[in-house]
């Protein structure tokens, strides 16, 4: 089928950060494995020029949204939000990823290439209008995730994850797939809006309400939200951190963009049939994220029950659907960009915290930190104050945003658990600026300054207060990319 | 005068960017540094009382109000009434002496201690001028940060554990009253859950929420009341959420505890005062029951049970601090009660009372310290005798301690006396009550005296203890001034805080003022008889003391 020659000038910026992947790939075959600092600036510069070409071609070729291929993709601003961050957060990793891949015993080439393959599939995945576009993108990213996730391919603990995510993402994959040939078989299109128009009509058979609910099960598994949420603590602490720290954040943002796409613009008419299922993820999801991080001594599996719990707080805006303001997808927005900032920054110390391989991950390595180096124990509280929701940074903002969307939304009941779980949350995050401030005596791993990784941390915190103390243009500008949907 | 309260609020966080720039190997420039910014700002929230708006009207002054997140309608808006100005000035004397009173027992990590403290300072102040309540929760939950680190880095041997029991117990309660706000905030606007909402334009503003009280449903006002009730009891704290303060005093460095007490807990009743009180009229006015009380009855029961319960368990204690610490839990009954008699008398008995206990637990932490730097022990069998080695420290000990128990000609009585005049015309029974526990806290008070100061030396090691030097009597010296000036001529002090009490009276009184012209409207048939407009208030003497 022949596309006007318009619609790829919508996805040059994809098209060249493949062609910048593939690059990265033949280029790694020949290259030592000093030289491989040379890849990751390339991949820095290629990201860079990426973002510069969404931004031209947002700029050039008439007003948003405008969609292409057939309606399988689409340039609106709340697809180029999500990009911007996500292109942000590859740049980040790689600057985390500098010394760790350089340190360690496998070559980096792959690496690289991988990190930006999986970032085409996020691209295109949150640009995606047809649900057969966004599964294509949606395992381009997945298969770039499960190799990234056995990187450290001798080490046990790197395999293990590799295997548990790619038996239970193929799983998760499955169940989506036949979700949407249920919907498919109801609807007779994958376009999302042709989902909704068919749905506006005619009552729902009960195969499709089948459908929307495995569709649903799938997106809980790439959120991480209970019950579909195993995988996250031991693939993160498995995982080679930046790789953790990537899979924290920018999977997980992309997935929450097609979650809000698919079920906001597609599913949007079934809502009565979604809301009460996606309720009872986010309760389950708040509980066991929190209590599961309760007595975690490892930060990544820390970290990693504590974005499940986030996982579930967020899931709070998707519930106000119903309500005309938009102030469901609103908060979710200000909510993932905090979320990337502070988590993003925390994962950030972690790195900087493992002198080589897995040494270091355990709570007591951070002891006496603030005596060592005050200002990484000051950013590290700042993203810890962050994450558990204490003003004045922007994980209250986030936070405040999706609880009163919850509360608007009409799910009191649930709003209280959210700010209780919230409140529990301190607990375990000051363990670790326990650990900074008050426990005396050292730790016992070796910290190691490395520019990139600090400048990456000090970028973080920045936006962290930013949005912190002057919320204001952050959550101006996220108002101004929604999606158009609402009853 | 504009500008003045964003100066006292930031011209701590200016002091915390220059202490950080000042080598660590330099403690003395640090203290000095700190001291000359507390000072400072202690001088600077100095026409806070000279100002003489505050004795002609309840209002909010000195007002600033700037954008701040315009998709919300939140703001950047201060101001200070009479209630909040004299809070702000406890806070700046009371911080000024912490940090003096901290020179030498604090031994490690000064710099992060004294930034710690200025930013804590910002915090309070923060709170007592915000007209914003985003702004406010913002500064109310900021400031438990430093505090959490004050108690966890300089505290004693249990510090982690009082550390984060002080900051959970204070956040489950703040982040209840955070529902609160947004449910205000969508009621205000489009409404919520059953809620029709009013349709005016999103804001924050303190103000604006106290103007439209009258038109939130009972039910909702309900909730509200009990919300934020669990914000601010814990911060206060009322018996049962009270378990968290005698571990964070106790374990705090000695400037921890007097902020602690002295300015912390009274965030608690300031809130009941300018929230709770003024947004929830029907809540309070509502002869609902809950087994057997009303809302207005519970919190009265659990203020006595309090001050019963506090004097009782200080009677007990073994460890010099901790008794105080109780007795703070009684103290705070006191002024509960006395903001709960909703009227004049107990709501002005109530504001002094926080004052009075701020100046005369603080001096008491005070004096605690100075005696555990030079032994190391609080317990009070370790002492007996010591007016023999330290008679000066003897007298301060016992001026500040009268002062607490409440004696006539100083501070105590004045704010206990006109509380209970307060409770008494609310309900007889509450001030039979309370009384009681102003001869538990003789009781408790003297005993401690008697056991520490009289008797035989019987401990050796104190034989050689040197009295008080100049630094620590310039410590209490403002503290003594202070309590015996309300003791003998507390007529200021009333002024200040009297059109703010009777502006937050009528608006309790309100309610029942709808019920009895309500009432009063069939039987009136003749268009020209008068309809009553307000409840009678009961206008008290402030007594004189001469």
């Amino acid at each position: 089928m022949p596309f006007p020659a318009g619609d790829t000038l919508l996805i040059l910026p994809e098209l060249f950060l493949t062609a910048a992947a593939l690059v990265v790939l033949i280029w790694a075959t020949a290259v030592s494995r000093e030289g491989e600092r040379g890849l990751a600036y390339f991949s820095v510069a290629s990201l860079a020029v990426t973002g510069l070409l969404l931004f031209v071609s947002a700029r050039m070729g008439g007003a948003l949204p405008r969609s292409g291929f057939g309606r399988m993709f689409v340039m609106d601003r709340f697809g180029l939000y999500f990009k911007a961050i996500l292109i942000l957060v590859t740049i980040v990793i790689i600057l985390f990823s500098l010394r760790f891949v350089g340190a360690a015993t496998y070559p980096g080439g792959e690496y690289y290439g991988l990190l930006l393959f999986a970032t085409v599939g996020m691209l295109f995945m949150v640009s995606g209008t047809n649900l057969a576009s966004i599964i294509v993108a949606l395992e381009l990213m997945a298969l770039s995730q499960y190799v990234l996730a056995g990187y450290f391919k001798r080490e046990t603990k790197s395999l293990e994850a590799a295997a548990k995510y790619f038996v239970l993402g193929a799983f998760s994959s499955g169940v989506l797939l036949y979700g949407v040939s249920l919907v498919y078989g109801a609807a007779g299109t994958l376009s999302l809006a042709g989902i909704a128009t068919a749905f506006a009509v005619k009552d729902p058979p009960v195969f499709l309400v089948v459908g929307v609910i495995l569709v649903a099960c799938g997106m809980f598994f790439k959120i991480a939200s209970a019950p579909f949420h195993v995988w996250a603590p031991d693939v993160y602490e498995g995982a080679p951190t930046p790789i953790s720290a990537f899979f924290a954040v920018g999977p997980k943002l992309a997935a929450y963009a097609i979650f809000a796409r698919i079920f906001f613009v597609g599913f949007g008419p079934l809502a009565g049939d979604w809301t009460a299922i996606v309720a009872a993820s986010a309760a389950l999801t708040m509980i066991v994220g929190n209590a599961g991080a309760l007595m975690q001594t490892n930060v990544k599996r820390l970290l990693g029950y504590s974005s499940i719990a986030h996982a579930g707080y967020a899931l709070l805006g998707l519930l106000a659907y119903g309500d005309g303001s938009g102030i469901g997808l609103w908060s979710i927005l200000v909510y993932l960009l905090a979320y990337a900032f502070m988590n993003l920054g925390a994962f950030g110390l972690v790195i900087l915290l493992e002198a080589k391989g897995y040494a270091g991950e355990s709570v007591d390595d951070f002891n006496g930190l603030a005596k060592k180096n005050p200002w990484l124990a000051a950013a590290m509280l700042v993203f810890l104050l962050s994450l558990a929701g204490i003003p004045p940074t922007a994980g209250f903002v986030g936070k405040y945003f999706l609880f009163s969307a919850a509360m608007k939304a009409g799910y009191f009941w649930l709003t209280l658990l959210a700010v209780l779980m919230s409140a529990v949350s301190l607990f375990y995050y000051f363990r670790i600026a326990r650990a900074m401030y008050l426990v005396d005596g050292e730790g016992t791993v070796h910290w190691r300054e490395e520019p990139a990784v600090t400048a990456a941390i000090a970028l973080c915190a920045a936006g962290t207060l930013a949005m912190g103390i002057l919320p204001g243009p952050f959550v101006q500008f996220a108002r101004t990319c929604l999606l158009p949907f609402g009853p | 005068m504009n500008g003045l309260l964003s100066l006292l609020i930031f011209l701590p966080v200016v002091g915390t960017l220059v202490v950080l720039f000042v080598p660590r190997e330099k403690p003395s420039v640090i203290r000095w540094v700190t001291t000359l910014f507390a000072g400072a700002e202690f001088l600077v929230s100095l026409p806070l009382w000279t100002f003489a708006g505050f004795r002609r009207s309840g209002d909010f002054f000195f007002r600033e109000t700037h954008d701040w997140i315009p998709s919300l309608g939140a703001k950047y808006s201060l101001g200070v009434d009479g209630i909040s100005a004299l809070l702000i000035l406890l806070t700046t004397l009371l911080s000024f002496i912490s940090v003096y009173a901290s020179f030498t027992a604090i031994t490690k990590r000064e710099k992060e201690y004294y930034v710690f403290l200025l930013l804590l300072e910002t915090g309070m102040v923060g709170v007592f001028c915000a007209l914003d309540f985003f702004l406010f929760y913002v500064f109310w939950e900021v400031m438990l940060v430093p505090m959490y680190f004050l108690i966890g880095i300089w505290g004693g041997p249990r510090r982690l554990y009082a550390a984060i029991k002080f900051f959970l117990y204070t956040l489950a309660g703040s982040v209840v009253m955070l529902l609160a706000i947004i449910a205000l905030y969508f009621f205000n606007t489009s409404g919520f859950l059953g809620w029709k909402g009013l349709g005016n334009p999103a804001t924050f503003d303190i103000v604006h929420f106290q103007s439209i009280a009258s038109q939130i449903p009972p039910d909702l006002q309900l909730w509200l009341f009990w919300a934020f009730f669990l914000g601010f009891a814990i911060k206060v704290p009322m018996f049962p959420f009270h378990t968290w303060l005698p571990d964070a005093h106790v374990e705090a460095p000695t400037a921890g505890s007097v902020i602690l007490a002295g300015v912390l807990l009274k965030m608690g009743t300031y809130g009941f005062l300018r929230f709770s009180l003024p947004l929830c009229p029907d809540a309070l006015a509502s002869n609902a029951r809950f087994l057997g009380l009303t809302s207005v009855g519970w919190v009265a029961a659990l203020s006595i049970v309090g001050i019963i319960y506090g004097s009782m368990v200080a009677m007990v204690q073994k460890d010099m601090k901790k008794l105080v610490a109780y007795s703070s839990v009684a103290h705070l009954g006191f002024v509960m009660l006395g903001l709960f008699a909703l009227n004049n008398a107990g709501i002005q008995g109530g504001i002094l009372q926080s004052i009075n206990h701020g100046l005369s637990t603080g001096g008491l932490f005070l004096l605690v310290g100075i005696i555990y730097e030079r032994t190391h022990t609080r317990l009070i069998a370790d002492y007996g005798g010591l007016s023999g080695v330290m008679p000066v420290y003897a007298m301060l000990f016992m001026i500040i301690l009268l002062a607490s128990i409440g004696l006539p000609l100083l501070n105590g009585f004045v704010g206990e006396f006109t509380i209970l005049i307060g409770a008494f015309l609310a309900d007889w029974r509450w001030a039979a009550w309370a009384s009681l526990g102003v001869i538990l806290g003789a009781a408790y008070m003297l005993w401690l005296y008697q056991r520490v100061f009289f008797g035989e030396m019987t401990n050796e090691k104190n034989k050689g203890l040197k009295d008080v030097n100049l630094r620590e009597i310039l410590t209490l010296a403002p503290l003594i001034v202070m309590c015996f000036w309300i003791g003998l001529y507390p007529k200021p002090f009333f002024e200040m805080t009297a059109k703010s009490a009777e502006k937050i009276v009528a608006a309790v009184s309100a309610p029942n003022a709808r019920r009895l012209a309500r009432e009063a409207a069939p039987r009136l048939a003749s268009a020209t008889a008068p309809v009553p407009v307000a409840a009678p208030i009961p206008v008290v003497a402030v007594p004189e003391v001469k």
